[in-house]
């Protein structure tokens, strides 16, 4: 059932052993500013590259982010790299800017895989891909709706998998695991944009009875507001109240 | 409100006002394959817009894995896509080897690859099953769910589930094969190619079928590879682009098999190249059951693993529905202090908007069970 204890068949005595016997090795970065690639970027837009690394195999640029846009236009047009796999972001709470925007590219001619890397933080919006790429459009969306992260020029920048009116991005590390109550982000009026995570009060249903404050019920109408409603949403359309 | 509002038709005169009617296709609708919505903008029964709305399924899967041990995160792959779990299992496995640097033992590499073809195959009957019901015909479930029956028998022979495997461990596999296994898995591949042909002798030729999908949802290869397209989405546009082949993993560089592609970019052609993929997956079982190493299952590893810190990788194979993959950061804990899914599903589905573009909200229907998608991997 469990671990399998069979020794390797046919291993003569003395020989070096399978890389499956052997210790793992953990892959390690290596700098890359030699690379061909590397070189022709920084040559054609000088600045834009901050860092090249390899692990694993995979090529990793650490881009200027407003240079973003500029780089992956050249990555298509003069280097092959016409598929756009994947856009995901991080989270890097002791980092400043605390945000990490990861992009994969994938050259069709040689299947090269290169990674892209811009950091950012909340104010600050990312030059969208969906110029360049048509792939970009939901995976964007999706870093928005779970880290916060913006991005500029993008065509519809709204939630794709939580709700509009959810209060909070899921995937930062200083999302309770737990969930919130999602009550705050329907009845705004009631619980405030600040029950959210960021508050460490709490919930907005735990602030709610600790306060015990309104006195009137909340189910009435939602036409009758309470006298004093906490903090009033002040975000931006389609972040949600 | 236009009179004019169909692309490529010239303007006509009515008799009526010409109204456009918005009309919200699920998320509660047998087609839509699961809780999918879309807002449809209708100029009577032409699609003018399409806009998919998602995330009915969301449960935060990114975030579950990294509250888990590496080895504890392989049962939230299965709940993605969940008609695929060995695939799924695989691209997951196989990211945390290379985050590890383990090397698999060839054994286990070849029983991943059968576990991994027959999950295809039995996503690929799922999909013509499904597909078939959609377009109007019942007949073809009965046939492929036979067959993906005995496929669930095999799993659940070899694992105990028929669902949820999780059949994969990083660095190996967690049992050999038991007792018989090889034998009937051979027995099921002797027949299979027979009773493919009997799918096709119900679909292919038939006349209702080519006229419900032939030249319907036609999608342009550079179209295709500019939406990140994957699968046999896009090798149905003529593009050869099977990670198999490209980035080979686990046993692929061993066997021998070919990657069907289509002509015309339209559903009658992702049809044919799901039909030969089975064939061809088939072909691969057949030769790694021939082939079947001794040796050990598991490579060697520490009973506790931690990811490096500061280490990112990202794996991807290719899944029954396109390239399913995994970004893993690690940060020298037990467990991933990211780990992001590129769900093939997710960005295949970005693309029905401008397949269904003018055409007839039947086609739409079509143009959904060709893109084969399953929610649960959506919106995660």
């Amino acid at each position: 059932m469990s671990e399998p204890e069979k020794p390797a068949a046919g291993t003569p005595p003395g020989a070096a052993p399978p890389p499956w016997e052997r210790d793992p090795v953990t892959p390690q970065w290596q700098d890359a500013a030699e690379d061909p690639l590397v070189v022709a970027l920084r040559a054609a837009l000088p600045s834009a590259v901050l860092a090249a690394r390899v692990m694993a195999g995979d090529l990793t640029l650490t881009l200027e982010r407003a240079a973003l846009s500029e780089v992956a236009a050249a990555l298509k047009r003069d280097h092959g790299f016409t598929y756009l796999i994947d856009i995901c972001g991080a989270d890097y709470p002791k980092r400043t800017p605390r945000f990490e925007v990861v992009y994969h590219l994938h050259r069709l001619s040689d299947h090269r895989r290169i990674r892209l890397k811009v950091a950012t933080d909340e104010a600050t919006e990312v030059p969208s891909l969906t110029a360049v790429f048509r792939a970009a459009n939901w995976p964007e969306r999706e870093v928005f709706d779970m880290y916060g992260v913006r991005f500029a020029g993008h065509p519809d920048m709204t939630r794709i998998l939580t709700w509009e009116g959810f209060n909070g991005h899921p995937l930062r590390k200083d999302f309770p695991v737990e969930g919130i109550d999602t009550g705050a982000a329907i009845y705004p009026e009631y619980y405030g944009e600040t029950a959210g995570p960021i508050n460490k009060a709490g919930t907005g249903w735990q602030r709610k009875s600790a306060e015990a404050a309104p006195a009137a019920a909340p189910a009435a109408a939602p036409a009758a507001k309470p006298a004093a409603p906490p903090a009033p949403p002040a975000k931006p359309p389609g972040e949600g109240a | 409100m236009s009179e004019t509002s169909v692309p490529g038709e010239p303007p006509r005169d009515t008799l009526f006002d010409l109204r456009e009617m918005e009309v919200n296709l699920g998320p509660q609708h047998p087609a839509t394959h699961g809780v999918l919505r879309l807002k449809v903008k209708l100029d009577g029964e032409r699609i003018v817009d399409c806009y998919p709305i998602i995330g009915y399924l969301h449960r935060g899967t990114e975030k579950l894995f990294e509250l888990h041990p590496f080895f504890q995160n392989v049962p939230h792959t299965d709940r993605m896509d969940y008609v695929a779990a060995a695939t799924n299992n695989l691209a997951y496995v196989g990211a945390v080897e290379k985050l590890l640097g383990l090397t698999v033992p060839p054994r286990a590499r070849y029983i991943r690859t059968i576990l991994a073809e027959l999950q295809r195959i039995s996503s690929h009957l799922l999909w013509l099953a499904t597909h078939a019901i959609d377009i109007g015909a019942m007949t073809p479930f009965f046939y492929t769910f036979r067959e993906r029956e005995e496929i669930l028998d095999l799993f659940e022979d070899y694992c105990g589930a028929r669902l949820t495997l999780n059949c994969m461990r990083p660095g190996g596999q967690p049992y050999d094969l038991p007792a018989g296994w090889v034998e009937k898995c051979a027995a099921f591949v002797d027949k299979f190619p027979a009773k493919v042909d009997e799918y096709e002798e119900l679909l292919t030729e038939n006349r209702i079928w080519k006229r419900r999908t032939v030249g319907i949802g036609v999608l342009e290869p550079e179209v295709a590879i500019d939406y990140g397209i994957t699968g046999p989405m896009l090798r149905g546009s003529g593009v050869a682009f099977d990670l198999r082949k490209a980035l080979p993993y686990e046993a692929y560089g061993e066997v021998e098999f070919d990657v069907p592609v289509g002509k015309n970019g339209d559903t009658y052609d992702r049809y044919l190249v799901r039909m030969e993929e089975m064939r061809q997956a088939n072909r691969i079982v057949r030769q790694c059951l021939d082939k079947l190493p001794e040796g050990p299952l598991m490579a060697k590893r520490p009973r506790v693993v931690r990811g490096a810190a500061d280490a990112e990788v990202y794996h991807g194979i290719e899944g029954p529905k396109g390239e399913i993959g995994f970004y893993i950061v690690g940060d020298g804990t037990t467990n991933p202090y990211r780990c992001h899914v590129r769900p093939p599903s997710f960005i295949n589905l970005q693309v029905v908007p401008a397949m269904v573009q003018g055409a007839l909200i039947a086609d739409l229907i079509a143009v959904i069970g060709t893109t084969d998608i399953v929610l649960g991997e959506v919106d995660r």
